[in-house]
Order: C-alpha cells, then sequence, then structure tokens
C-alpha cells in the first residue's frame, strides 16, 4: 500500500466479531482500490501489521474514518474502542455487532462464569485437570496477560460516543462501496456528511418494503418452522404461511435478500427507523396478526413460537432495553 | 434483604373503564396499596410492550397493564390485541429470566372500583414476595425525554434506543 502522508487516514478494527464484516468489505470488489487511492490505511489487523503502539504514538484525532465492527466483550476491546475513539474523527460502528450486539450478544443470556463454565468443562471438552485460563501469569521473562471478559458484552456505543451506525450481519457490500463513495465524495467536497448518529448504508423502511412477496390479510392460526412446510409458497408472504419471518420490525437495506431466497427474516439489520427496542416492536407485530381472542388458543398459537426471546433479540439483545437476562445482569 | 421492601410498579389503565375504575376507587375511599404509579392511555391496546420494557430497565419491579374487558372495549377490540401482546410479552420475559408475574394483565370495567383496588393490592403483595428486580437503578437520573421522545428526526432512533451508559 502506498504511504502518503497527505492522504486521509483510514482504519478498521475487529472486537468481539467473526471476521464476517471484514469480509464483506473484500467483498467490494474494485471499490476496495478506492479505499487504497484515496485514504492511508494505518491500521487494519485483518489486512496489514500494525501494532497497538503504533496507533497509540498517532496524534489525537489524526484518522478520518476508523470502520469499527466487533462488540466490546473484554477489556481489549474496550481499550482499543476507547483507543480508536481518541485517534479517529469519524468512528463508524460498523455492522450488527458494534451497533446492537448481534449473536456474540445473545451471551448475555449468561453470566460470564457460566459461559467459562460451558467453554471449558462441558461434555464436549476434554480438560480432566480443570484447567481454566487465567488472565495474569508469571513467566520466567515477567507477567503474562489476556484480556479478562466483561461481565456483559456490550454494543460500541455503551462504552464510547459513536458517529454513524452501519446495520447489517454483515453489512451488503453495496451499501459498504455506496458508503466509501459517499465518502470520498465528502473528500472532494461534493457531498456533505450525514447528521451525527445517523445510520449510514441502509434504508428508513422495513424489510416488508423490500420485500417482493404478495401480501394479503395475515390472519395466523399457527406459527410453524419452515422446515415443517411442504411446499413453501414461493410468491406468498412467508409470515401469512404461518412461519415467524422478522421482516416487520427490522430495517430495510439489503434487499429482503433471506426472503427472496425463500427464507425468514431473522433481523440482522437491526431495528426500523423509528423503532426503540427491536423486541417489543415484533411482540406487537405478530400479535396483531395473531388470528384468535381465547387466550387458551391464543396460547396454543404462541406454543408456535419455541424460543420467544431467542426470535424477538437474535440480534438486539445487548442493544435492547434490557440488555441481558436477569441471571447475566445480577452477575455483572 | 429487609422486610420493608417497598415494590415500585407502574400502572398503565385505559382512560374508558380501568382509569374510571381507579378514579372511582379514590372517590370512594377504598384504602390499596400506594406502590402504583399510574399512566393513563385512550386504550389497553395502545401499549407497546417498549412502554414496559422502559419501566422494567429504569427501575420498575412490576407494571400492571388495566383495561375493559372482553368484549366492552372502547375501540372494539383492541384490549384483544393488548391480550395477546401481554400473553407473548410474558413468554420473551420468561426467555430473559425475568419473572412473568411481575407483569399483570387486569380487565376492570368503570364500575369496578372495588375490582381495581383489590388487585392492586394483591399484585404488589405478589411482587413484594418476587423481591426487587435491581435493573437500572444504578442507571443514575434518567431524563423524561430518554428515549422516548423523537423530537429531532433528523437523528434515528437507534441513538435513542442504546444511549443509556451501562455501568461497569
Amino acid at each position: 500500500m502506498t504511504v502518503n502522508g497527505n492522504k486521509p487516514k483510514f482504519a478498521m478494527y475487529w472486537a468481539a466479531s467473526c471476521g464476517g464484516c471484514e469480509i464483506a468489505v473484500l467483498n467490494t470488489h474494485e471499490t476496495i482500490l478506492d479505499v487504497d487511492a484515496n485514504f492511508e490505511v494505518v491500521f487494519w489487523p485483518i489486512a496489514m501489521d500494525a501494532k497497538y503502539k503504533d496507533v497509540e504514538a498517532m496524534e489525537d484525532g489524526s484518522i478520518l474514518l476508523t470502520l469499527f465492527n466487533g462488540g466490546i466483550r473484554n477489556d481489549e476491546n474496550e481499550h482499543l474502542a476507547k483507543l480508536m475513539r481518541r485517534k479517529s474523527k469519524i468512528l463508524v460502528a460498523f455492522g450488527s455487532c458494534a451497533s446492537e450486539g448481534c449473536i456474540p450478544g445473545l451471551a448475555n443470556f449468561s453470566p460470564v462464569s457460566e459461559i467459562v463454565q460451558t467453554a471449558f468443562n462441558t461434555i464436549t471438552t476434554d480438560n480432566p485437570n480443570q484447567i481454566y485460563p487465567r488472565t495474569s501469569y508469571d513467566v520466567p521473562e515477567g507477567e503474562l496477560h489476556i484480556p479478562t471478559l466483561s461481565p456483559l458484552l456490550r454494543p460500541l456505543d455503551q462504552v464510547v460516543d459513536v458517529d454513524y451506525y452501519m446495520p447489517g450481519c454483515p453489512p451488503e457490500s453495496h451499501q459498504i462501496a455506496a458508503v466509501i463513495d459517499l465518502v470520498i465524495k465528502v473528500l472532494k467536497g461534493e457531498a456533505q456528511l450525514p447528521p451525527k448518529g445517523a445510520v449510514i448504508g441502509a434504508g428508513n423502511s422495513t424489510v416488508c418494503d423490500e420485500c417482493p412477496r404478495t401480501r394479503n390479510v395475515k390472519l395466523i392460526k399457527e406459527f410453524k418452522r419452515i422446515q415443517d412446510i411442504a411446499p413453501v409458497d414461493p410468491t406468498l408472504c412467508l409470515l401469512e404461511q404461518g412461519i415467524p419471518c422478522n421482516g416487520l420490525a427490522t430495517r430495510s437495506g439489503c434487499n429482503a435478500r433471506c426472503p427472496q431466497a425463500g427464507a425468514q427474516c431473522i433481523g440482522c439489520y437491526g431495528p426500523a427507523e423509528g423503532v426503540i427496542d427491536y423486541g417489543s416492536r415484533l411482540i406487537t407485530a405478530f400479535s396483531s396478526v395473531i388470528d384468535a381472542n381465547e387466550p387458551e388458543e391464543i396460547e396454543r398459537i404462541l406454543d408456535g413460537i419455541p424460543d420467544p426471546a431467542g426470535q424477538m433479540y437474535r440480534f438486539n439483545l445487548a442493544g435492547s432495553l434490557m440488555k441481558a437476562s436477569k441471571s447475566a445482569w445480577e452477575n455483572k | 434483604m429487609t422486610d420493608k421492601f417497598e415494590p415500585t410498579i407502574i400502572g398503565f389503565t385505559c382512560n374508558w373503564c380501568s382509569y374510571r375504575a381507579a378514579d372511582l376507587a379514590g372517590t370512594a375511599r377504598m384504602k390499596y396499596a400506594p406502590n402504583v404509579r399510574l399512566i393513563r392511555m385512550m386504550c389497553s391496546g395502545r401499549l407497546d410492550p417498549t412502554f414496559v420494557l422502559r419501566a422494567l430497565s429504569n427501575g420498575a419491579d412490576g407494571v400492571m397493564i388495566t383495561g375493559c374487558h372482553p368484549g366492552e372495549c372502547h375501540y372494539v377490540e383492541q384490549n384483544y390485541k393488548a391480550l395477546r401482546r401481554y400473553l407473548l410479552l410474558k413468554r420473551v420475559l420468561k426467555g430473559m429470566g425475568i419473572e412473568p408475574e411481575r407483569v399483570k394483565l387486569v380487565w376492570a370495567s368503570a364500575a369496578e372500583g372495588a375490582r381495581f383496588a383489590s388487585e392492586t393490592t394483591l399484585f404488589v403483595e405478589e411482587v413484594r414476595k418476587l423481591g426487587p428486580l435491581n435493573w437500572g437503578k444504578d442507571h443514575g437520573p434518567q431524563t423524561m425525554d430518554d428515549g422516548l421522545s423523537h423530537g429531532d428526526t433528523s437523528q434515528s432512533s437507534i441513538v435513542d434506543g442504546q444511549k443509556e451508559e451501562v455501568p461497569a
């Protein structure tokens, strides 16, 4: 990569994430060359070698744009979140993890002790000597440290101030390319940045608005899992067929990829515009289409959703109003 | 825990029946537990589960939802929607390890001041037995417009919904 002190600096960091966001950035194909042409990439652990101390040595605010993906799961993530905030002019919570917790946020259903127990001492783990990781260890050369788990996974904005949010698990590559284009236009003075706090690289409506499936009146007598329906009508709204599809509460921007491919929306683009609590909106939506007024009948229909909390908060638990289960919250 | 735990309960009442029931209980000088802070809505069907979770996450120990009896809703059938939301919300709360008994739905007509009073007292005792929920009480002062206001439409709600700091 060219090193040119005059180009604005770009960084991308991953905290508690899977790496899918980085793949999505690389999936922008030739647009990635625009990044290199217009920015000096100073820190991007998956793509280049750089040390934390190099970033620490930079002047505060010297990085123009940092895409931060991943939630804050341990003290290393938190240190880097604060460091990148200090060094960056524009900090983007990039992807579902940084925006709202995503799948790693589902760990907030359990206290940390349970998570560690599951990882190191269950039937699938061969650990006869009950060895658990220690966060510090004395060796002849000195003391070694590994990051300490936080009690809860937190989205980026629960730790530092965030300028923009870019939802998606991962964000769609054409949306990333559009955002990169926008930032380059801003650099050239051809466009303006959106207001601080805005959701970028996504729509302002719901997945249903982008979904080409036919919608009639939704009156649901039974919720069913998609694999239990044969055949699934390829053109009819999935929810009308009794499949719990989360599109009604989910932000648009993905072109309804899952419903178009025959699978229900699971909500990775996060809460739609104006929605405070994703799960609440989904509870409201599902409740409105249940075709029953007697408590027993309603309960029977609701039995068709085997994991209601997981259904409502698959991507959003850490960013929801409650943020965690009771046991995790009490042990925080 | 001392035996003097006083639960904080938020009560959502509908304008047409259950708020009148509460009014009747008051004007009739009926005695009931003072733990409930009532918020009047036009209809129990207006109850967004967000309100319940906002109350619980900001320090309420329980939430009471009241409305007109089934078939007697001022808006024809919106209380059935409230019923469905309530039943699904309880399942979600259970999945999060929160006792579903912390949320209660009570039907009370405008004439049932006594029922409103006795159900309230009963609910307060049920929540007292469950103990404090301890959510959000360490959040520090909250402002009225925290999260629920959308005055500035130029900013997205995802920010409003997630602005609270979680103390480490």
